[in-house]
């Protein structure tokens, strides 16, 4: 029973608990005895909190039974064990971002993401490892330890959500949050073969997320299918007024919406942009991709090339108005009122200097750094007020792109998974690898990684499918329809 | 665009109350050199007449109702100081 339970989707797992052959203990157990015997060499986690898992199981196990007496239906999540990035409040679980700066951080509420989450009967799992802060693209960044690609553990699982991608890879998780600024989503989920949604900016409250880059940042799902990512997102998307820029929009049923979509044989008309083709990208990468935008013409989909000619100036962009942004962000880290606070600290002044410079890692220090120069007096005309204009020439590109198609195909990441190491002393490299997801944040689009393929050597390939803005039912539907064509998604790691 | 002549650490670490090692400081110049040239690559977009973007969704003015809610208590709030007493956060004296 153990193995096909780790590697289901939520919608296998939600019939099998629903038709009793299964309990969600049965379900937790399973997940936390897989966690026991892979994570020493995975390393997805930070820490778990086992006692206050099967007791979240127990609690669901007596919903479905008082619903099954009153004749109810439960909804899809209720009972499923759902990874947490160690981004996203949990209240009375601990709340790293993986820095030392919060280490012995302890979250005083849940997230609006969280409430919603448990609001619909998951289980939230664990407290999963990233970048620190968020910063980063292979969870090398992390203070704590960084986490293994499940498919090749000598290399990264991508980032900064690496936590949240791998452990639904290996079976530590049924699905995962995380979170995505620059790709933090997107590019872990490719690089470790699972289904990982960047929703449209405002479509899910932040409230409870560690602020990275407010206008970038969103939460979003890792899932083992598209299915499963839809089910996810209708469970946390939605208007929350403790975060204001949530915007005042129904959710919709997306699982009926993709059905109906798909029903109605609507031939997608599907844009491939020239700029997302060239130098840097990996032949093999370019092979799959190409290849399944060969599968999307054999459905019928219109294929057109498109042109997002402002994509060269994307990652220049972002690391300007991210750093400017976690600048302000990060100064709360004061050691006065929570975080790390230096014992050698002499003053008040003194508390600020030495705790920041104890407490954060060399990534975060060079982004605060970078972030200050781009702000300060005199510079910001410059780089800050320029960057905010190439980003309005950035989004018009996509939205121009959008008059003639419905959605857009690109690769997710240049390359697979890298070797551990390999990018650590050259942060412009490292940053460059986010070059095919930057953009879809700066236009605050929605946009989906799902596996597409494997390299030779056996490392996940993603294909990236960008949405328009919150057109996230159409978004799914076209990555849900080339799913149902290939099965890249029933190959899983060999641990 | 200023020139990477201009970034002064020393400068940007006091701004930003991060105290900066020797080797930090050496091994962040040269990074830092390496994404301004990156950067500069901006100067080559024309921006001209093009209105800045600050939230790819601009909303403004959301405003709440004026209704009182429960807070964290004081208890909530104080869990995670470093060092408290009497309800309150605990900081090294800064007034004589």
């Amino acid at each position: 029973m153990a193995e096909d339970i780790l590697h289901s989707t939520i919608s296998e797992l939600s019939g099998r608990l629903g038709r009793g052959e299964i309990s969600s203990v049965e379900l937790m157990g399973a997940v936390i005895a897989r966690t026991k015997e892979v994570d020493g060499r995975v390393r997805a986690f930070n820490s778990f909190d086992e006692a206050d898992a099967l007791s979240q199981a127990r609690a669901s196990d007596k919903r479905r039974g008082a619903a099954k007496v009153a004749g109810v239906n439960v909804g899809p999540l209720e009972g499923i064990p759902i990874g947490m990035k160690d981004v996203i409040s949990v209240a009375g679980q601990p709340l790293t971002a993986s820095s030392r700066m919060l280490e012995n951080f302890v979250s005083p509420y849940d997230a609006t993401a969280t409430r919603k989450l448990k609001a619909a009967g998951a289980i939230c799992w664990g407290r999963l490892n990233l970048d620190e802060f968020a910063m980063g693209s292979s969870t090398e960044n992390s203070a704590f330890h960084t986490t293994c690609n499940p498919w090749d553990l000598g290399r990264v699982p991508g980032g900064s959500s690496g936590g949240s991608a791998a452990a639904v890879a290996s079976g530590e998780a049924t699905a995962s949050l995380g979170s995505d600024t620059g790709g933090s989503i997107r590019q872990p989920a490719a690089l470790c073969g699972v289904v990982g949604l960047k929703p449209s900016y405002g479509r899910v409250s932040r409230y409870g997320l560690i602020a990275f880059a407010s206008s970038l940042d969103q939460i979003g799902p890792f899932a083992r299918s598209v299915g499963d990512a839809a089910s996810v997102l209708g469970a946390i998307a939605g208007h929350d007024p403790r975060d204001s820029t949530s915007v005042r929009m129904d959710v919709p049923d997306y699982g009926r919406g993709m059905a109906d979509l798909a029903k109605s044989g609507r031939r997608w008309r599907l844009g491939i942009p020239k700029e997302y083709f060239g130098e840097g990208l990996d032949p093999e990468v370019g092979a799959a991709v190409q290849s399944a935008i060969g599968e999307y013409r054999r459905m019928g989909c219109e294929i057109r090339e498109v042109s997002l000619p402002h994509t060269r100036y994307a990652v220049g962009a972002y690391y300007i108005i991210a750093t400017a942004e976690c600048s302000s962000n990060l100064a709360r880290y004061d050691g006065v009122r929570y975080g790390h606070r230096s014992k050698d600290a002499t003053d008040a002044l003194d508390i600020y200097f030495k705790s920041r410079a104890e407490g954060f890692g060399a990534e975060v220090k060079r982004r605060i750094i970078l972030g200050t120069y781009v702000l300060s007096s005199g510079y910001y005309d410059a780089f800050y007020l320029r960057a905010q204009k190439v980003r309005t020439l950035i989004r018009r590109d996509f939205l121009e792109a959008y008059r003639e198609v419905d959605a857009i195909v690109t690769p997710t990441s240049p390359t697979p998974a890298f070797p551990k190491g390999d990018k650590t002393s050259n942060p412009l490299a490292m940053y460059l690898n986010d070059i095919y997801t930057i953009g879809v944040n700066l236009a605050g689009l929605p946009g989906i990684s799902i596996p597409c393929g494997f390299t030779r050597a056996g490392l996940p390939i993603g294909l990236q499918v960008i949405g328009q803005p919150f057109k996230e039912t159409e978004l799914l539907a076209v990555a849900a329809a080339y799913e149902a064509a290939t099965d890249w998604g029933s190959r899983h790691p060999n641990l | 665009m200023p020139n990477k002549d201009d970034f002064n650490l020393d400068h940007l670490a006091n701004l930003a109350r991060i105290n900066l090692t020797a080797e930090e400081k050496a091994r962040f110049g040269a990074q830092l050199g390496d994404v301004l040239a990156y950067i500069a690559l901006l100067n080559e977009a024309d921006v001209e007449g093009v209105e800045p973007t600050a939230h790819a969704f601009p909303v403004v003015n959301v405003w709440a109702d004026d209704v009182p809610e429960a807070g964290l208590s004081v208890e909530d709030a104080l869990r995670n100081a470093p060092e408290k007493r009497d309800n309150m956060f605990v900081v090294p004296k800064v007034v004589e």
